[in-house]
């Protein structure tokens, strides 16, 4: 197997405002991110000569590349449609790495848009998975609470401390949010409101769940050795790394909720291929998938960012806030940036890369000196996770 | 001769206080308490419990075959008795059918099994009578009925717990309580007419009849198992018997759990036997255009085991309905908000290659490596091993909550929360995901005990869906 750190460079990137978008279909939505990854990057549409699509819940019996070519009227080109439960935006970006790195491609897009907001109902909906009756009333909130209740219950955290250690993360990803103009909500809160918030699939309350969101970004990709050709300051691809747990988490004999393989391998598979040996000390940025304030407590554990059972050390401690030794979710994450499910892992690497280039939307919250940043997103049952790695220079 | 190998029963969770359905009409309680089975249940789901209670102890493999006889079944074209003796892990060669239609078709199914047994078509039968009637609101039969099902596997055995020595019966034509193929509620003609001209003279000819044939007075009777749709009616027809009320008459159950329609006969020959001693003389009355009267011969006990509960355990083993109106959205007479719409819509053919997972409960187990996986899986998860496993049950193990959230989204609006659950089964710690029901959500804790139980996952497609879910061991 070969390595891809620093064959792929990314020279454009473009992100919609995040929300409610009642005034914006699919299709608004992805021109809305692809013209700004276009002007980002100084091409033209015309210079695209590939493009890979990610969106998840579109309807009807198939839409491949359809939203994306009528929207955009990319010309003759090949368009592919990926969708892979929440890790969806990173196999866009997986995808069209690989395209460039076979050299088969000079320029190829990046899509990832969805629109979530036409449903009639706030949620993704109840029943999910592969079976009609045996996963008949499961739903997001439901499967990831389980996790938190196995967490709590291992490390012997009373629904009380427990529901603390996450809340915390809702409110370090509210004040960030709060920097994010694109983002679905500004609003900070606090933790007697996370606390006291509705519960919508206990232990998880209403400020533990990440917004149900319309939105779509979208990143140009060229060959490394031709980036500075479009701009000085692209931004490298390190490793892509990622893992499918072979069976649903909910019926994996022996499975303890705790050592997720996919987050592990995925994880694992872009320090390497980046060259990362101590994550927590390497990174300087990482934009992680909170769908829900637990995952994002055992992603930290998962990734290497704690120890086990030490992600609570961390957060009391700040380690994971704007000013702390590894900001994670600095745009507000899914929590309040909002989770338009296909667009996401692009989302999140918009901000890798503004951050990398120093052009996060708001200075109040660009990091100093970013070197190395990663994006990430674990999607499913939960089952499938994602990994990019990107960095400033290449070497 | 044919007899009782061994009996079960099953009784819901769920009691309501007749006061409190009488309180919502401004009408005169009948006292006690009815079962109310929860909106999941319906009459196939209850007979499946009450056949698990029937065989426990009792190798699957060896039932010939399954009456199942309801008033109510969920189906009008489909045989509930096949899909009862799937869920029930029966072989696939067995005889099964259907009785309906009448008050009687619990005892109907009973006589039927007794004929099959003594002309050795089969060794044993299954029989499992099960009911769940509708009443309309604010009537007297709202508050009289009951929910529950039971099951009697009768076969020839060297240790029987009852033989049954003689049958008569008597068929009666006439409109007294009845339900048009259009009705949803129980229709009846005045109350006087249908006690004495229907219940009484009919029953009576029946017991009567036997008692003559078999050259009996009512004294030798130990035990009268007497089907009434009331207490008032039982003691009067016993006392045309010649019966002692206070000591020959067995209790009717009313005040516990109400009249369960073509079950309550053998739901109460289930509570006698539990009482009686060996050598005790039964009699047993059903009534539903016309009667049948059997006469049973106490041969042993209906052996207690710690997996068996019987009338007895699930009398003991129950939670109060918080409303009436619960009691409505249950039986779907009242339509609440509509939850959340369901993305997954099921399909006949799918659910059919998925039965033994999905209504048996089958797990696999891989031949090479030993893992236990649910549902069944072709490829091991543990040493990739393909098509290499047998097909195992764990519908009849227990397992303990392994996590578990209380899911506010995925509910009815009338049962808002979804206990969501992950149970390691005790058979080789296999992995289970299911709901949990007949609980209250805020006792749910890891390592809880559970037991699994069939049930109606939600209707789409035009199709009823039945999945297994938990509960609190009852």
């Amino acid at each position: 197997m070969e390595n891809i750190k620093d064959k792929v460079a990314i020279i454009g990137m473009g992100c919609a405002r995040f929300g409610e978008r009642w005034d914006a279909g699919l299709d608004d939505l992805a021109i809305e991110a692809a013209y700004e990854a276009y002007e980002d990057a100084g091409i033209d549409p015309k210079d695209i000569q590939a493009c890979w699509f990610g969106t998840v819940t579109a309807p009807a019996i198939g839409i491949g590349g359809t939203h994306a070519t009528n929207s955009l009227k990319l010309d003759r080109i090949p368009v592919t449609r990926v969708e892979n439960w929440c890790a969806t935006g990173h196999e866009a970006l997986r995808n069209a790495c690989f395209g460039v790195a076979s050299g088969m491609y000079d320029v190829v897009l990046a899509l990832g848009v969805e629109k979530l907001k036409d449903t009639g109902f706030p949620g993704l909906g109840t029943g999910r998975g592969m079976g009609p009756v045996l996963e008949a009333r499961r739903t997001s909130p439901g499967s990831f609470a389980l996790i938190a209740t196995r967490y709590f219950h291992t490390y012997g955290l009373s629904q009380e401390e427990g529901k603390t250690i996450i809340g915390k993360i809702a409110v370090k990803n509210h004040y960030n949010g709060s920097l994010s103009p694109k983002a679905h909500f500004h609003n900070k809160i606090t933790l007697e409101q996370v606390i006291k918030a509705p519960i919508i699939a206990w232990p998880l309350g209403l400020f533990d769940c990440c917004g149900n969101s319309d939105g779509s970004a979208a990143a140009i990709l060229v060959p490394a050795k031709q980036a500075k050709k479009f701009r000085q300051d692209p931004v490298y691809i390190k490793g892509i790394g990622m893992s499918f747990d072979s069976l649903l988490p909910h019926t994996r004999p022996k499975f303890d909720w705790l050592t997720w393989n996919s987050l592990v391998d995925s994880s694992q598979q872009a320090y390497q291929q980046a060259g990362i040996r101590s994550p927590r000390e390497q990174i300087d940025i990482a934009v992680v998938h909170d769908c829900f304030t637990i995952t994002e407590l055992i992603i930290y554990e998962n990734f290497g960012f704690s120890a086990r059972g030490g992600a609570k050390g961390d957060i009391d401690a700040g380690f994971f806030e704007l000013g702390g030794g590894l900001p994670v979710n600095t745009d507000g994450g899914l929590k309040c940036f909002g989770h338009p499910i296909g667009a996401s892992g692009l989302r999140m690497t918009y901000e890798v890369y503004k951050q990398i280039q120093g052009k996060a939307q708001s200075p109040e919250r660009q990091l100093k000196d970013v070197k190395l940043g990663l994006s990430h997103t674990f999607g499913g049952p939960p089952q499938v996770s994602a990994v990019a790695i990107l960095g400033r220079e290449p070497g | 001769m044919a007899g009782i190998i061994s009996c079960g029963a099953y009784i819901p969770l769920w009691r309501l206080a007749r006061d409190a359905m009488a309180a919502a009409w401004g009408r005169q309680s009948l006292g006690g308490e009815r079962s109310v089975a929860n909106n999941d249940e319906d009459t196939v789901t209850m007979a499946v419990e009450a056949a698990f209670d029937c065989l426990a102890g009792v190798n699957h493999d060896t039932v010939d075959g399954l009456y199942f006889a309801s008033t109510a079944s969920p189906f009008r074209e489909k045989q509930c008795a096949a899909l009862v003796a799937t869920a029930a892990d029966l072989r696939a060669e067995i005889i099964t059918a259907d009785y309906s239609n009448s008050l009687r078709s619990g005892t109907n199914a009973l006589s039927a099994a007794l004929d099959a047994v003594n002309s050795s078509s089969v060794h044993s039968m299954l029989v499992v009578a099960s009911d769940c009637r509708l009443a309309y609101p604010r009537s007297d039969y709202e508050q009289s009925f009951g929910d529950a099902a039971v099951a009697f596997l009768i076969g020839n055995s060297s240790s029987p717990v009852a033989t049954f020595e003689a049958r008569y019966s008597i068929s009666n034509e006439m409109y007294d309580v009845w339900r048009l193929d259009k009705d949803v509620y129980v229709q009846s003609w005045e109350d006087r007419f249908i006690v004495e001209k229907g219940y009484i003279e009919n029953v009576h000819k029946a017991v009567s009849g036997l008692l003559k044939k078999e050259k009996l007075s009512p004294e030798s009777i130990s035990k009268a198992i007497l089907y009434a749709p009331n207490i008032r009616a039982q003691q009067q027809l016993a006392k045309a018997l010649g019966l002692d009320v206070q000591k020959q008459v067995q209790d009717l159950l009313f005040d516990r759990v109400g009249v369960c329609g073509c079950a309550h006969a053998l739901l109460m020959l289930a509570a006698a036997l539990e009482e009686a001693k060996a050598g005790d003389t039964l009699l047993l009355a059903s009534y539903g255009d016309g009667s049948d009267a059997f006469l049973l011969k106490v041969t042993g006990e209906a052996k207690s085991k710690d997996n068996k509960r019987g009338v007895k355990g699930y009398l003991a083993s129950k939670k109060p309905l918080p409303s009436y109106e619960k009691y409505l959205s249950y039986r779907g007479l009242l339509e609440p908000q509509p939850g959340e719409p369901f993305r997954l819509f099921p399909s006949a053919s799918a659910s059919w290659r998925e039965r033994s997972s999905s209504i048996r409960l089958h797990g696999s187990k891989c031949k090479s490596c030993g893992l236990v996986t649910f549902p069944i899986q072709r490829v091991c998860y543990g040493c990739q091993a393909k098509d290499n496993y047998a097909e195992i049950r764990l519908s009849d193990r227990r397992g303990t909550v392994y996590t578990f959230s209380l899911d506010n989204l995925a509910g009815r609006s009338d049962d808002p929360v979804i206990p969501q659950i992950v149970i390691e089964s005790e058979l080789d710690n296999a992995r289970i995901y299911c709901m949990m029901t007949d609980c209250d959500p805020r006792e749910i804790e890891i390592s809880m005990p559970v037991e699994m139980t069939f049930r109606r996952i939600y209707e789409g497609t035009g199709m009823y869906n039945y999945f297994w879910k938990c509960r609190p061991v009852r």
